[in-house]
Formats: C-alpha cells, sequence, structure tokens
C-alpha cells in the first residue's frame, strides 16, 4: 500500500520536476504561438485536409510558430479524446476541421476558456470558439463558366456527396455559372453518399460518363474522379486543391482552398490579444477561395471573361445568387435584383434550374 | 399507339444505360469476387474468418508497395494474395493452435489490418503506380454488347473469370477437395478416413487468405492504379455476406457478386439520367435486393448449405 503510494508521490514528482522548468522558457518567449489541427481524412496530395495542411506547412516556416496535426480522426467521440489532448498539451490555438468536430470541440472548449478554438464548416460558437468556412461556392461559378465554355455535348457531370445545403449550393454555383455562359447546358447529379471512397466516386463518375457527359467535377476529397476522367480524356474540374496531378491532360481548373492568410489573421490576433470568437465566412476578395491555374487546352478568351467575372465577384459588383434565379420546376426563387441572405444560402435545399437530379 | 411510343422512347435511355453497367460491374465486382471465393473456400473447411476486410486492406497495400516499387504488377499481385495469406495463418494460429474463438480472431484481424494498412500506407497515399491495363480479348470482343461487357477488361478480370470453374474442379472434382469439405462438415469423418483434419483446414485458410488478398490487389492495382486511405471502404464485409447469399457454392457467389455490384452501378447510371427518385433510397437497393433474394430462396430451398462444423474448433492430435 504505501509501497505504492510513495511510487505515485515519485512519479508525480518527476512529472513536475519535468515540466516546470519549461515553464519560464515558455514565459520568456511570449511569442511563440502553437498552434494544432485535427483533420478528417489523411493529408495525402489533394483533397480538403491536404489544404488545409498546405496552410499549416505556411505557418510553420513563419518564425514563431510552431504546428502540430492530426489526421484521420473519426469524428465524434475519438475527435473530443484528441481535441482534449491537445487543449492539455498547451496549444494556444486548436482548428478542428471537419463539421462533425462541432459538438466537441464546443465541450472541449468549455473546459479550456484560455484556448482558441477554431471549427471548420459548422454554426456554433462561444466566448472561445469561432466558426468559419469560405464562399467557395463563388468559386465554383467561375468553374462553371469555364466548364460551360468547353462543353461540347452541353452535358456536365457532378458527382456529388451528400445531399445537404453545402454541396447543393456549390452545384447551384457552378450551374449557374455553366448556365451564365452556355444556357443550353445541363449539370447532371450523382449522389456516392461518400467523402472519401476513391473506388466508389470514380464508379460514379464513369457512369456520368456512360450516359454522355463529357466533362466532370466533384465534391470529394478524394482524386478518384479525376483519375476516372484522366483514364477516358474526358475534361475534368478539380476540387479543395490543384488536382492536376492526377488529371494532367484533362483538368482545366479546380475550386480550390487557400486558408493560409485566414490562420494568419488568427494568429496575428491572438498574439496581439485582440482575437473575438465570432463567425466567418469569408470569400473570394480575401483570396481564402479561389481558382487553380488554367489547363493549357483553356483559351485566352473563356480566361479573360473569367478572370473578369472573378473581379466582378472580389469586388462586390457581381453576387453569383443575385435574381432572377429559377428552380428545376421552372419556379422563380431569388426575383430580379434580389440577393439572398447567408441564412438562405446555408438552408439551400433546392436546384436551380439546368441541373439534373434530385437534391435529397 | 401515341402514348406507347413516347413511354418506350422515354424507357430508352434506361435500357440502354443496362451495357455500360454491366461493364462497371464486371470491373468494380471483381475485387468482391475474389475475397469472396477466398472466404467460402476457408467456410468450406469448416473455418469462419471475418478478418476478411483486414486481409483486403493488407493484401491491397502489399501490393501496391511492391508494384510500386518494381513495377511489376504480376509481381504485386502474387505479393498482395502472399501478405493476405500471412494475415490469415494469424487467423490460423490463433483459432486452430491456440483454440480462440473464431469470431473474436476475426473481427481483431479486420480491426488490425485495417489500421496497420492505414498507418503503413501513409507514405503513399496517392500514389500511383502503373497496374493492370484493360485490352480486349480478339474475337470474343466482337460479340455484339457482351464483347465488350466482358472482354475489354483486364488481366485480373480474366482470371477473375477462371476461377469458379477452377473452385469448382478443386471442391467437386478431387480428393483434396473432398477432404477439405468434409473437414467443414465433419472432421471425426475425416480422421476415420485417415486425413489430417487439422492439415485441410490450415490449407482452406491459407489458399481462401490468398485468394482474398488478390481481391484487395485488385482494387489497387487494377481498379485505381493508386493507395487511397480506407481503400477496401467495406467490401470485405459484403464478401462475408455474399458468401451466405451464395449458399456457399462458387456458381452462386458469381451470381451474387455480379447481382450486388451490377444494381450498384445501374443505379449509379440510372441517377445520372436523372430519374426521379430519392438517392437515399436507391442506395438501399441493391441491400434490400440481396436480401429479398435470400429470404426467396431460403424459403425454396432445403437449408442454407452451411458447413455443419463451420466456426467450430477441435483438439489437435487426438
Amino acid at each position: 500500500m504505501f509501497k505504492r503510494l510513495i511510487l505515485t508521490g515519485l512519479c508525480l514528482a518527476l512529472v513536475l520536476g519535468l515540466f516546470s522548468p519549461n515553464r519560464p522558457q515558455a514565459a520568456q518567449d511570449k511569442k511563440e504561438i502553437k498552434i494544432g489541427f485535427v483533420y478528417i481524412s489523411p493529408v495525402g496530395n489533394a483533397g480538403w485536409s491536404y489544404a488545409h495542411d498546405l496552410a499549416r506547412q505556411a505557418l510553420d516556416k513563419q518564425p514563431g510558430i510552431s504546428t502540430y496535426y492530426m489526421e484521420s480522426v473519426p469524428e465524434g467521440a475519438d475527435a473530443e479524446r484528441v481535441i482534449l489532448n491537445m487543449a492539455r498539451r498547451g496549444y494556444d490555438i486548436i482548428c478542428t476541421t471537419s463539421f462533425g468536430y462541432m459538438d466537441p470541440t464546443i465541450k472541449v472548449a468549455r473546459q479550456f476558456p484560455k484556448t482558441v478554438f477554431l471549427h471548420c464548416s459548422g454554426y456554433k460558437t462561444a466566448a472561445n470558439v469561432s466558426n468559419y468556412f469560405g464562399r467557395v461556392y463563388q468559386a465554383r461559378y467561375l468553374t462553371g463558366m469555364v466548364a460551360g465554355s468547353m462543353t461540347k455535348k452541353n452535358e456536365i457531370g457532378y458527382v456529388a456527396a451528400f445531399p445537404i445545403p453545402e454541396v447543393i449550393r456549390g452545384i447551384n454555383a457552378f450551374t449557374l455559372g455553366v448556365r451564365a455562359v452556355n444556357p443550353n447546358a445541363k449539370v447532371r447529379v450523382v449522389w456516392t453518399k461518400t467523402w472519401y471512397d476513391p473506388a466508389k466516386e470514380k464508379d460514379a463518375a464513369l457512369s456520368l460518363m456512360d450516359v454522355g457527359v463529357d466533362m466532370v467535377t466533384q465534391h470529394q476529397d478524394s482524386p478518384g474522379v479525376q483519375e476516372a476522367a484522366q483514364d477516358r480524356k474526358v475534361y475534368s474540374i478539380g476540387y479543395n486543391t490543384d488536382m492536376s496531378a492526377f488529371a494532367p491532360d484533362v483538368q482545366l481548373t479546380a475550386a480550390i482552398w487557400n486558408w493560409t492568410p485566414f490562420y494568419l489573421d488568427v494568429v496575428d490576433k491572438v498574439r496581439a490579444g485582440t482575437w473575438e470568437a465570432g463567425s466567418f465566412w469569408p470569400g473570394l476578395e480575401t483570396g481564402i477561395v479561389d481558382i487553380a491555374p488554367y489547363g493549357k487546352m483553356v483559351p485566352q478568351q473563356v480566361r479573360d471573361s473569367v478572370d473578369a467575372r472573378r473581379q466582378e465577384i472580389a469586388t462586390g459588383k457581381f453576387v453569383v445568387f443575385g435574381g432572377p434565379v429559377k428552380d428545376q420546376s421552372g419556379k422563380l426563387r431569388i426575383a430580379a435584383g434580389e440577393t439572398p441572405d447567408d441564412k438562405e444560402l446555408l438552408s439551400m435545399d433546392w436546384f436551380v434550374e439546368g441541373v439534373v437530379g434530385k437534391p435529397e | 399507339m401515341e402514348v406507347e411510343k413516347t413511354f418506350i422512347e422515354l424507357l430508352l435511355p434506361y435500357i440502354l444505360a443496362l451495357a455500360p453497367a454491366l461493364a462497371a460491374a464486371v470491373s468494380t465486382g471483381t475485387p468482391i469476387l475474389f475475397a469472396t471465393l477466398g472466404e467460402l473456400v476457408t467456410e468450406r473447411g469448416g473455418v469462419l474468418n471475418l478478418g476478411v476486410e483486414g486481409m483486403m486492406m493488407v493484401g491491397s497495400l502489399a501490393a501496391f508497395v511492391i508494384c510500386y516499387h518494381t513495377g511489376s504488377p504480376w509481381f504485386g499481385l502474387l505479393c498482395g494474395g502472399a501478405a493476405a495469406m500471412a494475415m490469415s495463418a494469424l487467423h490460423g494460429l490463433v483459432c486452430m493452435v491456440f483454440q480462440g474463438s473464431q469470431v473474436v480472431s476475426g473481427l481483431a484481424l479486420t480491426i488490425f489490418g485495417v489500421g496497420v494498412a492505414n498507418y503503413l500506407g501513409t507514405p503513399y497515399i496517392q500514389q500511383k503506380a502503373e497496374g493492370f491495363t484493360t485490352f480486349s480479348i480478339p474475337l470474343l470482343s466482337s460479340i455484339p454488347l457482351l464483347g465488350r461487357v466482358f472482354f475489354q477488361q483486364d488481366a485480373m478480370v480474366y482470371l477473375s473469370y477462371l476461377l469458379p470453374f477452377l473452385l469448382w474442379f478443386l471442391l467437386r472434382r478431387t480428393r483434396f477437395g473432398l477432404a477439405l469439405r468434409a473437414s467443414g462438415e465433419n472432421p471425426e469423418a475425416v480422421r476415420a478416413a485417415g486425413i489430417s483434419p487439422f492439415k485441410m483446414r490450415w490449407a482452406s485458410i491459407l489458399l481462401g487468405g490468398f485468394l482474398v488478398g488478390l481481391g484487395g490487389a485488385y482494387l489497387a492495382l487494377a481498379f485505381m492504379r493508386m493507395w487511397a486511405d480506407n481503400l477496401v471502404a467495406g467490401r470485405g464485409w459484403i464478401a462475408v455476406a455474399l458468401v451466405i447469399f451464395a449458399f456457399w457454392r462458387p456458381g452462386r457467389a458469381v451470381l451474387g457478386v455480379y447481382l450486388f455490384a451490377g444494381v450498384t452501378a445501374y443505379l449509379f447510371r440510372v441517377q445520372a439520367l436523372g430519374v426521379p427518385i430519392p438517392s437515399s433510397i436507391m442506395a438501399m437497393l441493391p441491400y434490400v435486393m440481396t436480401l429479398l433474394v435470400l429470404f426467396v430462396s431460403s424459403l425454396r430451398g432445403k437449408g442454407s448449405g452451411a458447413p455443419a462444423d463451420l466456426g467450430n474448433n477441435f483438439k489437435v492430435g487426438d
């Protein structure tokens, strides 16, 4: 009994002893900011988590910032454990980058009021928890313009993940872009009900090609769709990051994320002590979303008109979902001259005219 | 008459989508076919191995890594089979030598296999390898419709056409096959005949494991020609279920696999055509159909055909 007590005491002393010399050091170097990331999928060479990790790598190169990440963390109990561990280890900022991390993040944040938590793609906030996302639908619109200009059969395939507002909004923005330059084109949607199943997503893309589309785009994190496009030499549009490595002959462009400026801004504010929690949904104007460099097959004339529209969106002269917008049945959903507010965009559950498929 | 014509016109694209769906069913079904036949052999020998998912993952990774470094898909394929065979040997060790529970050991094998393949595969994520490419078989590929479906595939698919016949011959027409099946039905009888059921079960575990590994290898080397985290994504479990669906017979396994993969592939194409049915209902259909077929055939047949001694351990040497 006593032996065990003594042993525990010794261990405690050891642990404290190990930790105490570090404390003053950390206090001396006040500017060192430690930032941790939690990813849903493996980082790899493309996709959602890879986009965040590009920003993490950029942060790591900055003086006074050290970074850390955990990949392939399932949503739910595992996520809570990982987030809790990061908080215990004294990270100043913890970024949780998947929708399902929302509740675990809020829960852990309650126990660590001095730690800054950033949750991506959700809707809950707290005194020390911000939620953030980007208006990637603006980039989708631009890629839609490229697609609409380049399709010959006027049939474009969209390999979609899950029928939720985020994905539906992307399909709608893409279709509006397509139809802005090519009113006859249709966008065919196939749902895979996956975020990351390369084989299934590849087959979904092949199925769209089988029914006659001459171009495909995707929402999932794997390059499966790009693989299919490269195999069949069908034009493609990537998502998350430039996927031209997987479809070098066929990728026209991609709707991409650039999280670096956003994260740098948070780090600066935390360091200065001016950070405040809130909801952030920036767009093209901040560079958080953009389109990847054009493939060599995209003609100059198309590039020029897309670049011009890109400028108009960034400066607020053009609004993607500005009316008139009709739904699939031809009913006017957004009247001419109107623009839907963010609440409407965040709960979008209908398809615009020109989409073939069901939003459920 | 006018209405009828437009009705057929409406249906025409859905009928036209059948042929490409069948072609896709062959290529997406092949990994499941290898795994189903592998598990079928193992279970015929009397051993239940729920580790198919994990074994496929390990086989898939081993095949990819070897092919990636050596550039030889065939050598990769062989190594994929061998790696899964090593995994199944682990299962054999637990169940046959240490008398552990087959269910628990199999589940552990799945958890271990998926975990270890994802971990060791991290540096290879989204890397590409040469792998198998499709080629048409002369003459056969010029058969209208079916030629394009079955004979414009890759070498592993052609291999998968032969496999059910080989297995049928092995199980039904050889002494080895008889002893293997008998070990699954009544190991005591096998022992009485002077054959070691212990050895026969080991043979079924290792052969089955090898075939399961080929299924994993197909995903990485032929379908994707790329490594990805969690590449198998539940296909191993479908294989386990399809063995039951097949009533432990290779011929029915082929039918089950192509039915399942065919319905999945066809529904994707129907969705692409814009059929007004919610995608959730359609995602459910392959499973509902499998259940229905299982239900109907179990009403008509006599018993399921499960090996009588499936899942039971026996003491060695007594």
